[in-house]
């Protein structure tokens, strides 16, 4: 308990001396994962829309393939992207593996199915009849889209909220693409990993303390947008 | 001369599970007519008014908007910016009452300035200037659709459809609103289909009447020609004429067939039908006067006059429907006073009269 205490007290210190390693860490952590959840974003939110409105043979196979990659563990998803990456791989010309890139790219692939998965639930919510009254309306299939994300954007706040939280808080993925490689790969939840590993349990603590600090402040950030938009 | 037709239909059809739910063989709008549809649950009015509002596509036919025939893709998503839809439920997005009241217009791309007036208008229109600022959520189901209708009529649509807009609110506001809209149709010469299963609405506001069934459009007209000369049986007991009494006709006597009905009972009609028809005798309960041999005498033109006895009362408010036994089932419809003023009751012998032209004759095969 005395750990725990003592590093949730060096974490905080650690963050309001302005420990230039500490910082890198901590800003990498929110580029990677905050570009990772941008991406998933942009890809994720038309696919998901798409696979609500749309039927077309082999959906379900696609759908059930989607709640799979819900569930993906990070370690697996490492593991794949490695090997796409690694020299001889098949993106290995890109040089991309033990790079920023490689843990946004690991990371896409984690948060992409989330994203998918709760959008095309956020849509699918939306009374059928809502969506008959938009195209009465006149609607363009962009305008129909564009609104029907507007109905849905509470859940879909939602959505970018567990994906963030899904990036943010993995580490098997980070540090098999990443290498937590200090100064240019090295994210909060490696470096967690790391001082763990080496018996630095109150460094790791406060580590643990900042991550934990940085996921309520970006989730109290997203509620404050979704509960104004719900009482608008 | 004759004009063109807002809307053609022809040939629409649509099969669903092995069933075909739409056949109507030809449809046409005249401008500013308001047709309105009626006719029991799963019927195929909301698929037909569906299909003429380009948001069904039908398996088979055509339709046709001022004789340019609309197929899909943007020549549809054209002629829909042209139309409006308002359906049973309010169905209104999440925003402001104003928000909503403008959504259609925005999507159509309207300048700001039209926007703000139209909406304005029409919010003002229905009474709900003073919730524009509302969030849509907030609002009763009688605000919610006058928001719904403020909505569609902003569009001044070629042709606005009414899909039973009023069958989910209470007996006052629907009252309120079908005046309003009555009114408003009338100021705006909208052309309109109004879907409806409430045969008052369908009176109190259509030009002319549809009557669908099975999918068919069983019969269409005057709302006095199908409510006092239905077409088929089924269309007469859609309509209220709660008597259709079976019969042939014994003899023609200028313009006036005498049908024997069951119990040695004689029925006169107006109509042309020929000794030996076969018919249904359909008669309207309101169509029907209950005397009493207390009853004050008074000469009357009616021609037909059963003796009976009363069988049942079935009491609604200011009227009664009152079960006779004259030989054949009857049941009139009085007014409750006069019900107790005549003191009528089970087993009391009564006279039904109605006179030939309430009673129409329908052929049967």
């Amino acid at each position: 308990m005395e750990l725990i205490l003592d590093g949730i007290v060096q974490g905080f210190w650690l963050l309001v001396r302005g420990d230039p390693e500490v910082w890198q860490v901590v800003l990498l952590s929110l580029a990677v994962s905050g570009s990772a959840t941008a991406i998933s974003l942009c890809l994720g939110v038309p696919a998901g829309a798409g696979l609500a409105l749309n039927r077309f043979p082999g959906r379900q196979v696609i759908v059930s393939l989607i709640n799979t990659g819900m569930g993906a563990p990070p370690v697996v998803v490492g593991l794949i992207v490695t090997i796409f990456l690694w020299r001889s791989g098949p993106l290995g010309i890109l040089h991309l593996l033990y790079t920023p890139y490689a843990m946004v790219i690991a990371q896409c692939v984690i948060s992409l199915p989330i994203i998918i998965g709760f959008t095309m639930a956020a849509i699918q919510q939306i009374d059928p009849k809502l969506r008959l009254q938009i195209t009465a309306l006149g609607a363009s299939r962009a305008q129909m889209l564009w609104l029907l994300l507007r109905e849905a954007r509470l859940p879909l706040l939602a959505a970018v909220m567990a994906g963030f939280g899904a990036v943010i808080s993995e580490v098997g993925a980070s540090m098999m693409v990443g290498g937590n490689i200090e100064g240019q790969t090295r994210v909060l939840t490696t470096a967690t990993v790391m001082e763990t590993g080496k018996g630095n349990f109150g460094l790791a603590m406060a580590l643990s303390f900042i991550l934990m600090v940085l996921v309520y402040l970006v989730n109290l950030l997203l509620t404050y947008v979704q509960q104004r938009s719900r009482v608008r | 001369m004759t004009t063109e037709p807002v809307l053609q239909a022809s040939g629409l059809t649509i099969d669903r599970a092995g069933r075909r739910i739409l056949d109507v063989p030809s449809f046409q709008l005249a401008s500013g007519e308001v047709l309105t549809i009626i006719g029991p649950n799963g019927s195929g009015k909301t698929t037909l008014i569906q299909c003429l509002a380009l948001l069904l596509k039908p398996d088979s036919g055509t339709i046709s908007y001022y004789g340019r025939r609309i197929a899909g893709g943007r020549s549809a998503l054209h002629q829909r910016r042209r139309l409006a839809v308002v359906f049973q439920a309010p169905l209104l997005l999440s925003g402001t009452v104003r928000y909503n009241v403008s959504l259609g217009l925005r999507l159509r791309g309207f300048e700001h300035n039209e926007i703000a007036v139209r909406t304005n208008r029409w919010l003002e229109r229905f009474g709900i200037s003073g919730l524009a600022e509302r969030q849509a959520a907030t609002l009763s189901s009688g605000e919610a659709q006058r928001a719904s209708l403020a909505r569609a009529f902003a569009l001044t649509p070629d042709v606005m459809f009414l899909d039973e807009p009023f069958a989910a609110l209470d007996a006052p506001t629907r009252q309120a609103l079908t005046a309003e809209l009555s009114q408003v149709l009338r100021e705006t010469q909208t052309t309109t289909v109004l879907v409806t299963h409430d045969r008052n609405e369908a009176v109190a506001l259509g030009d002319r009447v549809a009557v669908m069934m099975d999918g068919q459009v069983r019969q269409s007209g005057t709302p006095q020609s199908v409510f006092t000369r239905p077409a088929d049986e089924a269309v007469a007991a859609f309509v209220g004429a709660e008597n259709i009494i079976p019969g042939t006709v014994d003899a023609q006597n200028g313009g006036v067939a005498v049908v024997s009905v069951a119990g040695d009972r004689t029925i006169d009609a107006v109509s042309d039908l020929g000794a030996g028809t076969s018919v249904a005798a359909c008669l309207r309960p309101e169509d029907i006067t209950v005397t009493t041999a207390e009853s004050p005498a008074s000469a009357t033109s009616a021609r037909n006059r059963l003796a009976g006895k009363v069988v049942s009362l079935s009491p609604s408010g200011a009227q009664t429907r009152v079960h006779l036994d004259c030989g054949v089932g009857l049941t009139a419809l009085i007014t409750t006073r006069s019900c107790h003023e005549l003191g009528l009751m089970p087993g009391k012998e009564v006279t039904a009269s109605f006179k030939a032209t309430s009673v129409h004759l329908i052929p049967r095969r």
